[in-house]
């Protein structure tokens, strides 16, 4: 899964919340329906929360890679 | 530990109100909504709001109402989410009631009865929400408001563990919660769940990095669940923990926990039957609370046990969830 080829990424390591899910959003609604995002994101409050917001408003989250600190995702725009 | 509103019997007095002459039962004013204040003649007049929830339209209307009546032009949000018209004078009580009336809106209660039920947001918008606390609060407002009881019975509905409605200082309080189970099939071992967990109630396993789950920690907020990328963390049931006992002001009392995962359609039966357990058993002036110490929560439940028994806490032992440690 981690093969995925991203159309764009964004490291949002050191922007707290919700920062870093308004700018996720704002990326991914700059990109087309199917695109994918790499998306990096902190350990603690950003991982607890904004997968959790990127999967409500309706995309798809394809992989999770735990990495020192922080996790890098593959999010699929819905 | 009685309310500090009226309660003298001897205060009748007649008010001329457009030729007609409208006896005002200062009796009633109380189970009314009518609040004495500080200046004379002036009451501020207590609306019901149930969840603290209103439309724009009615919002307008009431603005209007509220602008002709308060003499000061003053309104004020009560603690429990009501609307309050200050400086309304007594004499235009009747008026101001019909006017609410044509608009549909009811005026609030005092005294020892059944209040209007406060709420948060609930599941509807609020990402956070589990439970339909809108629509329960509506529900306890159109069934319940007004019931008599020995003393003040407070309800509020949390949509979820946060608990902006304080279930915790209510007379019966119900917050809603969710029991998660997890599937090993469609589970990544991303560990996603276990970072999103504020309760460290999910571990992960150091090699296939899929949950360990301690139930004891958990406190069904389904943060798991929405996390989940994958859905491996589904929602098993939705329900509520129903507390009783609680209360606020001078002293203070944290409600008892007496029901794990109370469903929706309970909730009416809990609500009817623990009234008619505070009647049976509450002397006047007594909070629930009390009640309780008093009596002892064991005859409670033992009262209860119908109703609450369909809300029992989940059987780990037969169903545990996530990977053995």
């Amino acid at each position: 899964m981690s093969d995925i080829k991203a159309a764009a990424s964004l490291d949002l390591r050191g922007v707290v919340c919700p920062i870093n899910f308004v700018k996720a959003k704002l990326k991914l609604d700059m990109m087309e329906t199917g695109e994918v995002l790499e998306l990096v994101l902190d350990s603690g409050e950003p991982i607890q929360n904004v997968p959790k917001s990127i999967k409500e408003e309706g995309h798809k989250i394809l992989d999770v890679k735990k990495e020192e600190g922080h996790f890098r995702l593959k999010i699929q725009k819905g | 530990m009685t309310d500090h509103f009226i309660e003298d019997k001897s205060t009748k007095v007649a008010v001329n109100l457009e030729g007609m002459e409208p006896k005002v039962d200062f009796n009633d004013l109380k189970t009314g909504g009518f609040i004495k204040q500080r200046q004379k003649d002036l009451f501020a007049v207590r609306l019901r709001c149930p969840g603290g929830r209103m439309s724009t339209e009615k919002l307008l209307e009431i603005s209007k109402i509220a602008h002709k009546y308060s003499k000061k032009g003053v309104v004020h949000f009560s603690f429990r989410q009501s609307l309050e018209i200050l400086y309304v004078d007594y004499k235009e009580f009747n008026s101001i009631v019909v006017e609410l009336e044509n608009i549909g809106q009811k005026v609030a209660s005092c005294g020892p009865r059944v209040r209007v039920p406060t709420a948060c947001g609930g599941c509807e918008y609020n990402p956070n929400g589990l439970t339909d606390t809108q629509k329960m609060s509506d529900m306890v407002d159109k069934k319940f408001f007004g019931t008599r009881t020995p003393h003040k019975f407070k309800t509020s509905f949390s949509g979820c563990p946060i608990d902006c409605a304080r279930t915790k200082e209510m007379d019966l309080g119900f917050q809603g919660v969710v029991e998660p189970v997890w599937d090993e099939g469609p589970c990544t071992g991303c560990t996603i769940c276990s970072e999103a967990c504020k309760e460290d109630a999910i571990a992960s396993h150091p090699e296939s990095g899929k949950p360990i789950f301690d139930p004891k920690k958990c406190l069904y907020c389904g943060d798991c669940i929405r996390a989940c990328p994958t859905e491996a963390w589904k929602p098993k049931r939705y329900g509520h923990i129903a507390r009783v006992g609680g209360r606020h002001g001078r002293h203070p009392l944290e409600a008892i926990e007496v029901c794990k995962f109370l469903p929706d359609e309970k909730v009416p039966d809990a609500i009817h039957k623990t009234v008619e357990w505070y009647n049976a058993n509450g002397r006047r002036g007594e909070r629930i609370g009390l009640v309780l110490k008093r009596v002892g929560i064991k005859n409670y439940l033992d009262f209860m046990e119908p109703v609450f028994k369909a809300g029992s806490a989940p059987d780990w032992e037969c169903a545990p969830q996530g990977v053995k440690p």
